[in-house]
């Protein structure tokens, strides 16, 4: 949900009729899912299809858009309107969709490649432009449908077929990117923790603006075991820093009595964060999360935890959930004031149009 | 400069003269003054009767500076008039010019460059800011004021209407009176010194024209299609959206479209030429008529989504306000260069209608057919304009928005197919949506969009399969796809009216055939080679691909096709291609209009090979006389 007295991502999409409940099976096309067995994918599209009737919203007003790779194939799996698009556009297509129609719930599907190396422009202005618009980026940190290339997410001294020596590429952190374009709301969560990833869609469906979620995904074939550290039973407590609105960031072994983990986030001298032993300093010292500061310095500090390499250690949740006005809303908003008062027909107002100016009649 | 013209031009169109202009600037902001390449040039042509070009050679030249007088003292026939600008034959611009010494000084003398000329040498800095000092303007800006000087002084010598100017201008600076007084007052002066001096003896009279019964307004090719755009959008009674990237020569559009929201039109000025075509591809998807604005480069750019659109067979109006290339090019220059591109400029087998019109006016009918055919076929139509339409102008007459065509969107409703389970049960009744399930006429899919209960479906650029439109790799299923999709293209001339062939005598063997932005020299050029006595035959053509039905029958019925063309030859490569005809090329790529009488000697030329005679032009071709006038066509059928 947004925070109190804020606007919802979906206040205009006309909701289903009072008495009709839609289950995860409405939301499954019939068409074969393809991805290669032990993809994250799987799991992120049942998470969305089971998420997907809580919003309560008509299927026929929500529309996913993708570009072109192993996650774009996500919208046919998808019962309701969408467009496989091509490498790096879906951004701008969805942008037309918003723009064009309040009464739309519409969706980004892409992946690292795709929104951030071929589309980093498309990307970067959305964020900017604050669109209504939910983009789920799948990060994997590599290509897998050209079969095994370095990504722009990959971390240096990759070896790949493009790469045999190792990438030279120093890589995104696409937290930090969004940050850095303004973004209303940041967040992101991992691939297997259903729990998580439902909790931070639904906040991103519920954002007013463009949300960029991006989504720890593990590619089995290509990139097997990137994400590793953060996802197994033994080291994910030491790897996961959480983020919760209002909670003191802590992780790492948790004290029963105080709910604490023994690592917790404090301001650095730098005026950026680190990571300190909770128990070397005052619990008031501990930076509290607030996902809504208007100022992103935080959150942007707090994304640069996030290891550059072999990803040992990453913050997860929502980064910044801030409200401004949307492209969309203040676009449709002109259109809107330009056309109250205008009287007479279409017809009557365009032949005052081309008539206008300097004329003269010949008999 | 560009003002002067567009005002003197305002004045005679006013008066009801026919006209056509040509605007040539640099592409640079503040190109450097007093150089060749920073000169700015307005080239009005206006008749008392029907005309179709800019001319090649001009009465009067008003030159400003030396530059301006070398770089344009070559189109000018003997005895043209030359009014000059004393005061800026500096030493320093005459360096910048290239001229060893002043042309001024050597009038009537053995090496006068300027001999058979009428040259006016007057002092219009000078005038001018004596005849606005009261307004206690800078020296700089009552200098300024000369651009007015030189509008009065010729609205007299041609006897134009004063009024609209003396509006334009208390419209413009009524806010600043001082600037408004200087400028009125220059205005004034140069009027009362054409009227005073003994200099200018000669005062033209240029009559009304007669033109059809009408309304009219002058108007610009980038402002004819603006309106056309937004008149679809009426006539398709759909919101009109437009993502584009700011390109010279197509900005005007977005700038004059982004003015109309008040008729529902949205605009998007996009962070690239993709996001803009990308972002009318979403508000296709949408429902709305979408559309993209751009130059050649930008084309370049578009070629991935533009082959998406056909693909998923949107809707969508793609214009290409052409200019010179290639890449950047020359940017403010006017070239036909992009056809073929048009044409093939997408990988894979990706047809494209292509509309283009003929004239500034004629934009906006172009711009309502164009989004007829992209509605109703479901596709991405090219319309292509080019520079010299998109700043050139004429005097339009102003339609009946009645008679304009209704475009139907025809919206999928419900389910148009019986799904297997359905049709194993014994039912009849639709019960399930297929994307790709096409009218039988016009091959076109359903238009089904987002809101629409029980419409879900997804499209994208991967192949379709023929009716459900899932993704299929099917051998078979893709070679059936890229036919009906070409199918669906050529069966767009099922629409097209025939082609007007203008054959006066009906004895023509030589056939002149064009399209876009030459139809006013070619028109031109064969009324010259008429009027000397010969047959010429003349076609244009608006609708490039599919081409019209008819044309191979009429270019089969001629001995000989000439075909110009603003570029190397690319429509006369494609009806070559199509119809086996040897056509004939007449290219030129100097970034302006074709001469009308050099291409009636290319005519002649050809006319005479044809017929087996020797031709010659004389007068109406290169051996022109003093004057340089379009003749009455009405004369040249006596």
């Amino acid at each position: 949900m947004p925070a109190p007295g804020l606007r919802s991502g979906t206040e205009l999409v006309p909701g289903v009729a009072e008495g009709v409940t839609q289950t995860g099976k409405d939301f499954s096309s019939d068409q074969e899912v393809r991805w290669c067995p032990g993809c994250g994918d799987y799991a992120v599209l049942k998470a969305v299809q089971s998420f997907l009737p809580d919003l309560g919203l008509r299927r026929e007003n929500i529309v996913f858009v993708s570009g072109i790779g192993c996650s774009s194939r996500f919208p046919y799996y998808l019962d309701t309107y969408g467009m496989h698009s091509i490498h790096g556009r879906a951004p701008s297509i969805a942008t037309g969709l918003a723009t064009a129609r309040e009464d739309l719930s519409v969706w980004v599907v892409t992946g690292d490649g795709d929104a951030l190396s071929i589309g980093g422009n498309h990307l970067i202005h959305a964020l900017r432009r604050n669109v209504n618009i939910t983009i789920l980026l799948f990060n994997n940190r590599i290509y897998g449908l050209t079969k095994g290339q370095y990504s722009p997410t990959s971390e240096v001294g990759k070896v790949t077929k493009s790469t045999p020596a190792g990438s030279v590429d120093h890589p995104f952190n696409p937290v930090s990117l969004a940050l850095g374009a303004e973004a209303s709301f940041v967040a992101r969560t991992i691939d297997s923790d259903r729990k998580h990833l439902t909790g931070v869609l639904a906040a991103a469906a519920a954002h007013r603006g463009t949300s960029l979620v991006e989504i720890y995904q593990n590619c089995p074939i290509f990139n097997d075991g990137a994400f590793d550290a953060i996802k197994d039973r033994e080291t994910a407590q030491h790897a996961v820093i959480p983020l919760v609105h209002g909670s003191p960031i802590t992780f790492g072994a948790r004290d029963e009595a105080t709910g604490l983990g023994d690592k917790a986030l404090v301001r650095a001298a730098s005026g950026g964060v680190e990571v300190v032993d909770t128990a070397s300093v005052d619990a008031e010292d501990i930076l509290v999360h607030d996902a809504h500061e208007p100022d992103p310095s935080t959150a942007f500090a707090i994304s640069r935890l996030t290891d550059a390499g072999y990803l040992n250690r990453s913050p997860i949740g929502i980064f910044r959930q801030v409200q401004r006005p949307t492209y969309d809303d203040q676009a449709r908003a002109q259109v809107a004031e330009a056309r109250t008062g205008v009287t007479g027909t279409p017809a009557e107002r365009l032949t005052a149009l081309i008539s206008s100016g300097d004329t003269w009649t010949v008999d | 400069m560009q003002l002067t013209g567009d005002r003197f031009t305002q004045e005679s169109a006013v008066f009801g003269n026919d006209l056509v202009t040509l605007p040539n600037f640099p592409a640079e902001i503040r190109a450097p003054q007093g150089t060749i390449p920073g000169v700015s040039s307005f080239q009005v042509h206006f008749a008392d009767h029907d005309i179709l070009t800019a001319g090649d050679r001009p009465d009067v030249l008003v030159a400003m500076n030396p530059a301006a007088l070398k770089a344009n003292l070559g189109d000018l026939p003997r005895g043209a008039t030359i009014i000059v600008d004393t005061h800026d034959f500096t030493k320093r611009n005459l360096d910048k010019a290239g001229y060893a010494s002043n042309p001024l000084d050597k009038l009537g003398e053995v090496d006068d460059i300027l001999a058979g000329f009428q040259v006016q040498p007057v002092d219009l800095t000078g005038i001018t800011v004596e005849a606005v000092k009261e307004f206690g303007l800078s020296r700089k800006d009552a200098a300024r004021a000369k651009n007015m000087f030189a509008l009065g002084l010729l609205s007299w010598m041609y006897g134009r209407p004063t009024e609209p100017t003396v509006e334009f201008l208390t419209k413009k600076f009524g806010k600043k009176p001082d600037i408004l007084g200087a400028n009125l007052a220059a205005f004034k002066a140069g009027w009362n010194y054409g009227e005073t001096t003994e200099t200018f003896v000669v005062q033209y009279e240029i009559k009304p024209a007669k033109m059809a019964a009408g309304t009219y307004r002058n108007i610009t090719g980038n402002l004819a299609l603006s309106y056309g755009l937004v008149a679809a959008g009426v006539r398709a009674d759909l919101p009109v959206f437009l993502g584009s990237y700011p390109i010279t020569p197509a900005s005007d559009i977005l700038h004059e479209l982004s003015r109309h929201k008040a008729f529902g039109v949205t605009t998007l000025q996009a962070e690239d030429e993709i996001a803009g075509i990308g972002a009318a591809i979403g508000a296709s998807f949408a429902g709305q008529l979408a559309v993209t604005t751009t130059s050649g480069p930008g084309i370049a750019l578009k070629g991935e989504a533009i082959g998406l659109a056909v693909m998923t067979e949107l809707p969508l109006l793609i214009v290409n306000v052409q200019r010179g290339g290639p890449s950047t090019g020359l940017p403010t220059k006017t070239e036909q260069s992009d056809l073929l591109q048009a044409m093939y400029g997408r990988n894979g087998e990706a047809p494209v209608p292509i509309v283009a019109p003929q004239s500034p006016g004629d934009c906006f009918a172009a711009a309502v057919e164009a989004a007829r055919i992209a509605i109703t076929y479901r596709t991405p139509v090219m319309l292509l304009s080019d520079g010299y339409l998109a700043n050139g102008s004429e005097p339009w007459a102003i339609p009946d928005v009645e008679d304009l065509p209704v475009i139907d969107a025809n919206f999928a409703t419900g389910p148009n197919h019986v799904s297997a389970k359905a049709a194993k049960d014994g039912a009849s009744e639709p019960d399930e949506f297929w994307p790709y399930l096409r009218d039988e006429a016009t091959l076109a899919r359903p238009w089904a969009v987002p809101g629409t209960a029980g419409l879900e479906h997804r499209i994208g650029g991967l192949e379709k399969g023929e009716g459900h439109g899932n993704i299929s790799y099917d051998p078979a299923n893709h070679d059936r796809m890229v036919r009906i999709r070409a199918e669906k293209i050529a069966r767009i001339a099922d629409s097209l009216p025939p082609l007007e062939v203008d054959d006066p005598s009906g004895e023509a063997k030589v056939l002149v055939i064009g399209w876009g932005s030459t139809y006013g020299p070619i028109g031109a050029a064969c009324r010259r080679v008429r009027r000397a006595g010969y047959n010429v035959a003349q076609v244009h053509l608006r609708h490039l691909n599919p081409f019209p039905k008819d044309l191979g029958d009429i270019l089969k019925s001629y001995d000989k096709v000439l075909v110009p063309e603003m570029n190397l030859g690319q429509l006369s490569r494609l009806l070559r291609a199509e119809y086996l005809v040897d056509a004939i090329g007449y290219n030129h790529v100097y970034g302006l209009p074709l001469k009308a009488a050099e291409l009636a000697e290319a005519i002649g030329d050809l006319v005479g090979t044809a017929e087996g005679t020797d031709v010659h032009l004389g007068e109406h071709g290169l051996d022109t006389p003093a004057a340089d006038h379009e003749a009455n066509p009405a004369e040249a059928r006596k």
